[in-house]
């Protein structure tokens, strides 16, 4: 039984996005059981997983596989604790965002793609966050940094290593 | 005059609680509606009435789209609120969210007694998560209040809303990739027909709408189609949001009426970046075409007026650049990500976004050849409607329009293997 690899609490909070649809229509909460099982894992998704959603909502493994793969904020490798998603879309780029890049790698030493030794970032480049009058800006977690300089993402960083 | 209809609230405190919006008569216009039992027909005409044409980017007037529906047809229809928000330069959607999200709601139930729907979903973008919370603490409060479920104050009509949460795809925003991806899919875009209003989700007639337009409705009728056909022009009635973002003092979004000279925008916007001049702007979101900057100054926020200027008023995403940009690199950023955000399904884009993306690569990397830009106007106007949804159109558009307009730039880039203006970001 796979699905036993999912958590009580994660069950629970799938069972709340089952009930927002139609009772046959469990699968509309594949992607939001994806997220959660990914934030259980602690930021990436394995096959076991997958298989587990599946067998939880009743849908095809490869279902599962093929919305796991299509949708950009899942992950198949292990990410840093704090997951740094930098814009560099056009209204970014106009302010900046190159500043932003180049500092983070600088700081953390990581390109994008990579985590640090110590396990506590990765590095993301995103499309447009739909924050573009707020450029140059960067997601982490569930908040986004906005108006980013080297003197922001400094404190951002120490603030996020005190915290672990 | 400005802040009229989705920014109305916005000065208040807290405005995204349920106190705030009902202290500004939030909800009325709703409970008026159902204890009368308006006729839909009434408010369909009221909304066509009104001119409030769709604002996630095409256009395409409301009232119309709600006639479409088989209002009195038996079985289960939806409302869907596009809240994906993912065309670059676009950012309005997710301040009705965070700042007015009981509009919204109103808005969708209005929708839904107006199209025969009982239910409704919000299609909110993965990466917005604070907005979406938001939403979720609205649509409780909304519960709890019965504004929400059976027997809606008591009138005898039902409805139900939920927020659905994207995970990261700018094609999702497209309305058929949109309803695969709330059926738990690949949210890749289908074939029309059949149209949503026939074949929609779960395979019921669904209409989709636009945050801002969804959200602009109760006002509309609560101060009359008339009212919001004066706030703007003959052609396109209201206020719209404008995003402003890019290289001027005070980037923001700005609620002013359509037919706004652009001047008047980037004023508000506290002008170009300060010691720099304008050199040009993409008036939409960057699926449409740029626009040289002293052009740009004559021209009104209204489609007909941005037509004229060769471009298209989309989602009211106002991409302003200063003489530092160097705009084979723009266009570069720009034709990744539609090549990164393809669904794949169709040749001519799947393959045309890569080659574009390729091409231009090359030209900014200083390996570009002259046979390039004409390779690049021949891909693009090969995706050029031949593809399912509008993705391919919009990696096109800007292709086109900057080599027409700044063809120097990238030939500049060819011959001297450089960049003809330098740019300090
Ligand atoms: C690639 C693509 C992306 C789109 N993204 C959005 C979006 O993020 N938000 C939106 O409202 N409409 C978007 N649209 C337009 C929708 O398909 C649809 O026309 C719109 O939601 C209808 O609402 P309206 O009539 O209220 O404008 C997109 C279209 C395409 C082709
Ligand atoms: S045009 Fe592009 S994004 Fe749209 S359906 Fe075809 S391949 Fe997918
Ligand atoms: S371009 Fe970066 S948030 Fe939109």
């Amino acid at each position: 039984m796979s699905a036993e690899l999912i958590s009580e609490t994660s069950r629970a909070d799938i069972d709340r996005w089952v009930a927002k649809y139609p009772e046959d229509q469990k699968q509309s909460a594949a992607m939001a059981a994806l997220r959660i099982v990914q934030d259980q894992n602690g930021g990436h998704l394995t096959q076991e997983l997958m298989d587990a959603v599946a067998e939880y909502l009743q849908m095809p493994a490869i279902h599962v596989y093929e919305v796991a793969t299509f949708y950009s904020m899942y992950e198949h490798k292990p990410q840093g604790k704090h997951k740094l998603c930098v814009c560099t879309n056009i209204s970014c780029m106009l302010r900046n965002s190159k500043q932003v890049v180049d500092h983070l790698q600088e700081r953390l030493n990581i390109g994008f793609g990579e985590v640090t030794e110590d396990g506590l970032f990765s590095l993301k480049e995103v499309e447009c966050l739909g924050a573009c009058v707020n450029a140059p800006v960067m997601q982490v977690g569930e908040h986004y940094h906005e108006h980013l300089d080297p003197a922001k993402i400094d404190e951002l960083l120490d603030a996020l290593r005190k915290e672990g | 005059m400005a802040n009229q209809v989705c920014f109305r609230n916005n000065h208040l405190e807290n405005s995204w609680t349920l106190e705030a919006y009902q202290s500004n008569g939030g909800y009325e216009v709703l409970k008026k509606i159902l204890s009368e039992k308006t006729p839909a027909e009434e408010l369909i005409e009221d909304i066509k009435l009104s001119n409030l044409r769709g604002r996630g980017g095409a256009g395409f007037p409301t009232g119309i789209k709600w006639s479409f529906m088989p209002r009195n047809a038996p079985g289960q229809k939806y409302i869907v609120c596009n809240s994906d928000e993912g065309e670059p330069g676009t950012c309005k959607d997710r301040d009705i969210l965070r700042y007015n999200p009981h509009q919204l709601i109103e808005g969708m139930i209005i929708a839904g007694y107006c199209i025969g729907a009982s239910a409704g979903y919000n299609y909110i973008r993965g990466e917005f998560w604070e907005p979406y919370s938001r939403f979720e603490s609205a649509l409780e409060e909304a519960r709890a209040a019965g504004i929400l479920g059976e027997n809606i104050f008591g009138s005898g009509f039902d409805f139900t809303l939920d927020a659905h949460l994207g995970a990261g795809a700018y094609v999702c925003g497209e309305e058929t990739a949109l309803l695969n991806s709330i059926e738990g899919k690949k949210g890749q875009p289908r074939f029309k027909p059949p149209f949503p209003a026939g074949f929609g989700l779960y395979g019921r007639p669904t209409t989709i709408n636009n945050t801002e337009s969804l959200a602009s409705i109760p006002v509309i009728l609560a101060k009359g189609g008339q009212w919001f056909l004066d706030l703007g022009l003959p052609s396109a009635g209201g206020e719209k949001l404008f995003s402003v973002s890019g290289h001027v003092n005070k980037p923001g979004n700005y609620e002013v009426p359509m037919g706004t000279p652009f001047s008047e925008l980037l004023e508000m916007a506290g002008g170009v970046r300060e010691g720099h001049q304008l050199k040009a702007v993409i008036p939409g979101g960057s699926s449409t075409p740029v626009v040289p900057g002293e052009q740009m100054m004559e021209v009104n926020m209204d489609y007909d007026s941005i037509a004229a200027a060769g471009s298209m008023l989309g989602a009211g995403s106002v991409i302003v650049i200063d003489e530092t940009a160097c705009m084979p690199r723009i266009l570069e950023r720009l034709s990744y990500f539609y090549y990164e955000e393809s669904c794949g399904q169709c040749t001519p884009c799947r393959e045309g976004t890569g080659w574009l993306y390729r091409v231009l690569q090359r030209i900014e990397a200083g390996n570009g050849s002259n046979e390039d830009l004409d390779l690049l106007d021949n891909v693009a106007s090969n995706i050029e409607g031949n593809t399912i949804c509008a993705l391919g159109d919009a990696a096109a558009m800007p292709v086109r329009s900057f080599l027409k307009h700044y063809r120097d730039e990238f030939q500049y880039h060819i011959d001297h293997s450089t960049c003809m203006v330098k740019s300090d970001w």
